[in-house]
């Protein structure tokens, strides 16, 4: 299953200067000879994607840390940037639809950066064939949510591709965001003691999503939890602008995005697995198709890590918050184990939780 | 291997092809299952499912018998616990 | 959730580990059979609750992982088909063959789909009549019913362009295949719990007299693994090698009768070669005769590909219970989920991608300090 592939420039011989290939560095060492599905889940083969094809070619101090949007100085304010694009099928979802997801996944990302969402861009790939209909409802929702969200859609470009080379419909939206003074939110700034709040019950949107999914489907009420997180982390602000680290555990779940900050910050996290808030109905449909929900997307939900003592504060105003109504302390930062997370289980035993390699797939066994 | 989950049964019906379906209820999410193996299933009974199919109805009396039994267990007064253990060990290892 | 969130009592799983540590006097080998229960200890970090002198091996109870190279392949050539609809459980998805696995092959345009059951199939096939639809019926006996199920109403219902692959394999042979290995170290079993409630519990009562060997039916929550666990060492500690059911809440001696019925109508027991282990007699089902005309195998004539498994995997040894994923040289290094090197990586049921996935090539034990959150 091994496969190394190789390109070097090719020597001139014809006299004339060699012409450079359109990247003169060898394709780095990868096991996979094509993309597949899973370099796109949010677990490890994305990881090394990023890491070891897209990085190198444009590391800069912004880019490295990887968060969820890039924070920079401009003529004197911090500013927040981000991007992000939208594949989801099916295009409307109990809950949502793939408009409504692009305009909060930027939102989010920017106010995971502690900033607040000002510019949204938005870019439309077509496909052929797709129902006037259903374009018109997916651009009321996405203006409903810029609304919602108090963010203004600036700028934007449609394209269209032939039937079948795309499916339906896939969004881009960036956006650009202010940081207030003060405030510093950076995966190296998980320090051990470090409390790690989830804002609310998790795996609602994968499950929302699985639900109508063909050769899958069932009766629920469970609906996608999408939703611009923005207030929410104004009033965590205010409670305690010395947040360290925020991040939206959207997909690869909440494992993916605390393993993240475990291996950029270079700590080891310890989580309660007891102390993990989720709805008997997501439970239900995980136990019935043998997922575990720490690996499941989540759209609405965020994950903070705050100093010891300012996690009763930040707590206490989260939960008058509608979005934070659920939030829970769930685990900590410890000097153990760095770089890796370990729970302990419902029964009082301890697992690693490890980012899977792809996407999480129902099972029978 | 043989994820097999506990649900109760909300409906019961015959299907257009005759199988006999049960909309069953998993901790509030809900899924049509086979009972063609569990023809005394009843309303309001669990049954254990496995990939859409009813194998068994769960005894609740048996499941209440088994959890009690667990739930009763003595703990007895010298609980030998790892360090106890030790300390055992090491009293014996410098006894004359 | 009822009959399920009882069954992870942290206060009770204490008392029943501390109960084991009470009654346990010597060394004890315990193998669970089902890849469904090693999941469960390897989730909920069971075995670090046990006192040391009880050893739990892990047994070959993933169907998924013993499916032979040569019935994957054959999966593969069928799937490949243009007039094909191939339909299987998602476990089978990622399962490498000897070039490919069924998710690359889906990015290659295959028409491959997931199903929650096999009865969905012929939702499938009788929308697609220009089509042939295939169902992948792999797993132990308690996935049997569902998957003869499936043939026996494509038959009632005239769908004749349904077809399944199977790759059944049978409990008791690879039990015994595994007590009789001369290095065999198993001195106690917990018994597959799921495949006891379609089978009953009678066809191991040779096996534990012959063997002088243990045998607890046992569930697949903590509380059961651990009261499964602690009968057996009961046994073991008293010298009695009897057939015990920890799990009477669903398991009753004689079955599921009505499955049976079924099962015995549309399958018969032949040899099956098992990954990892090698051919094991009388250890799988086929259709019978009356149902040749859904037997993709027989539909679809695929040419055998040769194949060959990897030198340096151990995956033998780890499903007869002689080795622990982590005795591996290759465990996380070349042997990855992602680049699985034999039976119990392929799949995630197998011991070696369970103990992968739960981080056991990150560290042996895990640290004992635990914090104490703040509480709002």
């Amino acid at each position: 299953m091994n496969a190394r592939v190789s390109i070097s420039p090719e020597p001139p011989t014809n006299g004339e200067p060699a012409a450079p290939l359109f990247a003169a560095c060898p394709l780095p060492i990868s096991d996979h000879k094509e993309i597949v599905l899973a370099h796109g889940s949010g677990g490890k083969l994305t990881h090394r994607l990023i890491e070891k094809l897209i990085l190198p070619q444009f590391h800069n101090e912004l880019l490295d840390p990887l968060h969820d949007g890039a924070v920079f100085s401009l003529n004197g304010a911090d500013v927040a940037f981000s991007t992000d694009s939208f594949v989801v099928n099916p295009i409307f979802f109990p809950g949502g639809d793939i408009g409504k997801l692009a305009v909060h996944g930027t939102v989010n990302d920017l106010a995971m950066c502690g900033a607040k969402p000002l510019y949204l861009s938005a870019a439309f790939i077509l496909e052929e064939g797709l129902a006037m209909e259903d374009f018109w409802r997916v651009v009321q929702s996405m203006r409903q949510a810029a609304e919602e969200a108090g963010v203004l859609l600036v700028t934007g470009d449609t394209k269209v591709v032939d039937h079948g080379k795309g499916d339906q419909i896939f969004i881009n939206t960036s956006g650009v965001g202010v940081v207030r003074a003060g405030v510093r939110i950076h995966p190296a700034r998980a320090a051990v003691g470090d409390q790690i709040i989830v804002s609310g019950p998790i795996a609602m949107h994968g499950i929302a999503i699985m639900s109508v999914r063909e050769g899958l489907e069932f009766e629920t009420e469970i609906t996608s939890d999408t939703a611009p997180l923005s207030g929410l982390v104004e009033v965590m602000l205010n409670a305690a602008p010395d947040l360290h680290v925020l991040r939206d555990p959207t997909r690869g779940g909440v494992t993916s995005a605390l393993s993240e900050i475990a291996e950029q910050a270079g700590v080891g996290i310890w989580l309660d697995e007891s102390r993990i808030p989720i709805s008997e109905e997501v439970k239900g449909a995980c136990e019935m198709l043998g997922l575990d929900p720490l690996y499941v997307a989540n759209e609405g939900k965020l994950l903070a890590l705050v100093a010891p003592a300012d996690a009763a504060r930040v707590l206490a105003a989260m939960r008058v918050h509608p979005l934070g109504e659920g939030a829970a302390v769930i685990g900590e930062v410890v000097a153990e184990h760095p770089r890796m997370v370990t729970m302990r289980t419902h029964v009082g035993g301890t697992r690693v939780v490890d980012m899977l390699s792809g996407e999480q797939l129902p099972r029978i066994c | 291997m043989c994820l097999a989950i506990p649900g109760k049964v909300l409906e019961i019906e015959r299907n257009a092809q005759g199988l006999r379906m049960g909309r069953t209820n998993f901790g509030g999410i809900v899924k049509q299952v086979c009972l063609d193996y569990t023809p005394e299933v009843r309303v309001g009974d669990y049954v254990l499912v496995h990939v859409g199919f009813a194998l068994s109805t769960v005894d609740e009396e048996e499941a209440e018998r088994t959890y009690r039994l667990l739930a009763e267990m003595k703990q007895l007064g010298e609980i030998e616990t790892p360090d106890a253990e030790l300390t055992a060990l090491a009293t014996q290892g410098s006894a004359p | 959730m009822k009959y399920i969130d009882e069954y992870r009592s942290a206060d009770l799983a204490a008392k029943l580990a501390a109960e084991i540590r009470r009654v346990v006097t010597r060394p004890w080998v315990l193998m669970e059979v089902c890849g469904g229960q090693t999941h469960t200890i390897v989730k909920y970090g069971i075995d670090y609750l046990l006192p040391r002198e009880v050893e739990l091996v892990h047994g070959p109870g993933c169907p998924v992982c013993v499916t032979s190279l040569e019935m994957i392949d054959k999966a593969h050539a069928i799937a490949r088909r243009p007039d094909v609809i191939f339909c299987s459980f998602g476990d089978m998805l990622r399962v490498p063959g000897s070039d490919s696995d069924l998710l690359i092959l889906k990015s290659r345009g295959a028409d491959i789909r997931v199903v929650y059951s096999p009865i969905d199939c012929l939702k499938i096939a009788r929308a697609n009549p220009g089509k042939k639809v295939v169902f992948f019926a792999i797993g132990f006996e308690t996935t049997a019913p569902a998957n003869a199920m499936s043939v026996w109403q494509a038959r009632e219902q005239g769908i004749t362009n349904f077809s399944v692959l199977v790759s059944h394999v049978l409990v008791p042979p690879a039990m015994e295949a595994i007590l009789q290995s001369p290095n065999n170290r198993v001195q106690g079993l917990i018994g597959p719990g799921h495949v006891c409630t379609v089978m009953g519990c009678e066809e191991y009562e040779p096996i534990a007299a012959r063997y002088h060997v243990p045998i607890v039916v046992t569930g697949f929550e903590p509380l059961d693994l651990l009261h499964g666990v602690l009968m057996t060492v009961q046994q073991l500690e008293a010298g009695r090698a009897e057939v015990e059911n920890q799990y009477p809440r669903v398991v009753k001696r004689e079955g599921n009768v009505a499955a049976k019925d079924l099962m015995q109508r549309v399958f018969e027991v032949c040899d099956r070669k098992w990954r990892g282990v090698g051919n094991i007699p009388q250890s799988g089902y086929r259709l019978r005769p009356e149902f040749h005309a859904h037997d993709a195998e027989r539909i679809f004539q695929v040419e055998l590909i040769a194949t060959q498994e990897s030198s340096i995997c151990i995956s033998g040894l780890v499903l007869r219970g002689a080795k622990k994923p982590h005795d591996c040289p290759a465990f996380g290094k070349e042997c990855t989920p992602e680049h699985p090197l034999g039976a119990t990586m392929v799949s995630a049921e197998g011991a070696c991608a369970a103990y992968y996935a739960y981080g056991r090539h990150l560290q042996a034990r895990p640290a004992t300090r635990e914090p104490e959150l703040a509480r709002p």
